[in-house]
């Protein structure tokens, strides 16, 4: 073999020892019981594991005038990345998009209500005195309508988690920001409960307060709704209180959770929510897997057929190209989603294409008397530039499309794009160390 | 060897006063249809029009119909209610406009809206989508931006690699494909989303590729052969290619077919275009590009004969 040959023979072993490398298991190997023992190294888009997928904005309107949009978001990523881990997802992603945008993708989440229920609170905590002067029927008109005419300037009202409305001093004693610990125990009553803790000097505060108005309720606000409204029995001085109602273990569970992550400096909303489930994913899986195993079932036979033993070379570049382009996902940590597949069967149609170029251009070179090894070369030489111009085209697009698009066709985008740039060393390069060997034996099975 | 076509000599550029006034049609339809995408008459996908989207599987025999009074009796008016999958999965593919349902959990309030109204509680929701204007209005920026660098991408490519007049031919030919298989998608009433819109430019690389071998081949050609009139010697070329074209095309066809019939819903309505843009691609480089070139060249030639 010639330099050139064993150059391009040793690449091909390497890229292959590496492809195998990286791509060892594709996918989860589960054991009996659905668990999983080894975790496949492809990593899977959302519409073929199933999961949820957020874009959130914040609320420029709804800031605290002296704070600007770009730290508010970058606090809110903090605070919403603290949440979602705390959510037990596998590989979540929480990203910055642009100035005021924040993108989670929580993949194989299994319960998507709770996680929307935990990024969504603001969770802004306020403690508040509740007013004993006025009444809430002073307040409002025949329908039970408040009337903002007849609320006096110093107070508001808020409501219950059941619905009951009270007078409440608009003026926080005390907020969230001081509160360093919050969990979850056993109530007197037997259900669960969210405690507390305050810094020190949110603590003396506490006790400041608690001991001024022995006697007065003191509402517990969570993002303006009254979750429990005790009455100031003793100053509390500990530096620590306990926030019950009526909780589910979960619920507890995530009040504590939202209370420690700490609040959003503004409350977001939810501008585009895309949940899969787990079956459809499973679906399209098995539906890119038929559509790609017969695309190239077709292809392979038919350049068989066609071009006899110089297409199997070509079918030989094209599963070495397949492999590589698996291989090289799997090492940038690219994202396979159900476009991407549909990219990847589109990437052995035109892959193929470099070698029929090829191999039609032997042809003619045989045509017009050449020998075996001159039409072998000319064919080659003759090809390169038109393999590359043609390729390349596809290439712009795939660009565009990665650039401009979204998550599932970014996917679609890597896998046409890696899948031509590969292309062009499996189609030339490795076809043509193939049939440097054979020539030696000079005749061309074409 | 096995050879399709023996030593072909079709007079492709001879055929063009037919094949222009055919993708004349294809072009008027295409522009047709981007005037009714443009307006909103045209089925547009959730990713541009917004709005709330969820795929909710009954375990109650539910009709269309029930859905659709169930609707209407809500006061939701822009719903689209579609029954997929087999006849009796009882799922079904539910969306309602953004003027109907919008802000807070559009799309919980929508899942126990149903659950409610057809007292099935153990209906579950395959998959949900809720996108807000501001998304939507985003994606379509985004979509007619990337069409609009691709094609400026493309004219540079084929302006540094070949004359300019290749360049325009190409183009041309290229906005043509598109024109044609989004005509062809509005025509059979295919929803335009987002995969559409990267089937398209899919398309345009693909058709391009195609193109570029042609147009390669007229190159040397034009090196090689002195004494054959343009005319000639464009036929020649593409007659030359035509081995290749016809099993590129096949291949590249037959993949996208498999994607088509095997791919699933999703990919439904991508794969078709691809499968329309493959047989469109491929016509336009010989029936399109490669005449216009000769059409030019010819009206550079009389220009400069009268010049004398």
């Amino acid at each position: 073999m010639y330099r050139k040959q064993q150059i391009i023979a040793f690449i091909t072993l390497v890229m292959v020892v590496l492809s195998i490398w990286k791509l060892y298991p594709p996918f989860d190997i589960k054991d009996t019981d659905g668990n999983v023992i080894d975790k496949g190294k492809i990593k899977l888009g959302l519409d073929l594991q199933g999961g949820m997928y957020l874009k959130l904005s914040i609320d420029a309107d709804k800031l605290p005038p002296n704070v600007k949009l770009e730290e508010a978001v970058s606090r809110a990523l903090e605070i919403l990345r603290n949440r979602v881990d705390a959510l037990g997802v596998a590989e979540p992603l929480i990203q910055r998009e642009g100035e005021q945008f924040i993108v989670i993708q929580l993949p194989g989440i299994k319960n998507p209500e709770r996680a929307l229920d935990i990024i969504g609170k603001t969770a802004q905590l306020q403690f508040k005195l509740v007013n004993e002067r006025y009444k809430v029927t002073d307040m409002i008109d025949a329908a039970g309508n408040t009337v903002a005419d007849k609320i006096p300037p110093e107070v508001e009202i808020l409501e219950s988690k059941d619905g009951d409305r009270m007078v409440i001093d608009k003026n926080s004693i005390l907020t969230g920001a001081e509160l360093v610990d919050a969990k979850v125990e056993m109530g007197q009553y037997g259900g669960p409960v969210v405690s507390f803790k305050l810094s020190p000097e949110g603590g003396k505060k506490f006790a400041e307060i608690t001991g001024d108005n022995v006697g007065k309720r003191l509402a517990i606000i969570l993002d303006d709704k009254i979750y429990s409204a005790p009455v100031i029995k003793t100053r509390i001085s500990g530096g620590s209180g306990i926030i019950e109602g009526s909780f589910t273990l979960d619920e507890s569970k995530d009040l504590a959770l939202v209370l420690r992550a700490g609040a959003l400096p503004a409350p977001v909303k939810i501008i585009n929510k895309y949940i899969i489930g787990p079956s459809l994913g499973a679906d399209a899986i098995k539906a890119g897997k038929k559509s790609i195993m017969i695309g190239a079932l077709i292809v392979v036979i038919f350049m068989m057929f066609y071009y006899r033993f110089s297409g199997f070379i070509a079918d030989i570049a094209l599963i070495f190209n397949l492999l590589f382009v698996l291989g090289v996902m799997s090492a940038l940590n690219a994202t396979l989603t159900l476009p991407g597949i549909a990219g990847l069967t589109l990437t052995l149609g035109i892959a193929v294409d470099a070698n029929v170029l090829i191999l039609e251009r032997i042809r003619e070179e045989l045509r017009t008397g050449k020998t075996i090894r001159a039409a072998i070369d000319a064919g080659y030489n003759r090809a390169l530039w038109t393999i590359i111009d043609s390729h390349v085209t596809s290439l712009i697009t795939a660009a565009i499309l990665f650039q401009f698009g979204t998550g599932t066709i970014r996917g679609f985008a890597v896998t046409l794009f890696w899948g031509l740039v590969i292309s062009l060393f499996t189609a030339y390069f490795i076809t043509q160390t193939i049939f440097d060997i054979r020539k030696q034996y000079n005749k061309l099975s074409i | 060897m096995f050879e399709i076509i023996k030593n072909p000599k079709l007079n492709f550029i001879g055929a063009r006063k037919i094949t222009y006034v055919l993708s004349l049609f294809l072009v008027l339809n295409g522009l047709w249809s981007v005037y009714k995408v443009a307006t909103g008459k045209a089925a547009m996908g959730l990713d541009f029009t917004g709005g709330t989207t969820i795929q909710a599987k009954f375990t109650k025999a539910v009709k269309v119909d029930d859905i659709r009074n169930i609707m209407l009796k809500n006061n939701f008016q822009q719903t689209v209610i579609q029954k997929i999958g087999e006849e009796n999965d009882k799922t079904f593919l539910i969306r309602v406009g953004s003027r109907d349902l919008s802000g807070e959990n559009a799309s919980g309030r929508l899942k126990d809206m149903l659950k409610k109204e057809t007292g099935d509680d153990s209906m579950t929701v395959l998959e949900e989508n809720e996108i807000g204007p501001m998304v939507s209005g985003q994606l379509k920026q985004k979509a007619l931006l990337a069409v609009f660098w691709a094609l400026v991408g493309i004219l540079i490519y084929i302006w540094i690699r070949f004359q300019f007049k290749f360049a325009v031919a190409a183009t041309i030919a290229t906005l043509h494909d598109v024109l044609a298989v989004l005509g062809f998608m509005v025509l059979f009433n295919k929803e335009i989303d987002l995969l559409v819109i990267t089937s398209l430019l899919t398309i345009a690389g693909y058709s391009l590729t195609d193109t570029v071998v042609v147009f390669d081949r007229i190159r040397e050609n034009m090196r090689h052969i002195l004494k054959t009139s343009f005319f000639d010697l464009v036929n020649i070329s593409i007659n030359e290619v035509l081995s290749r074209t016809i099993i590129t095309s096949f291949t590249t066809f037959s993949v996208a077919v498999s994607l088509f019939l095997f791919g699933g819903n999703v990919l439904h309505t991508f794969s078709l275009a691809l499968v329309i843009g493959i047989v469109v691609g491929t016509y336009s480089s010989d029936f399109l590009a490669s005449p216009l070139i000769v059409d030019w060249e010819q009206w550079e030639e009389k220009q400069k004969h009268m010049a004398r």
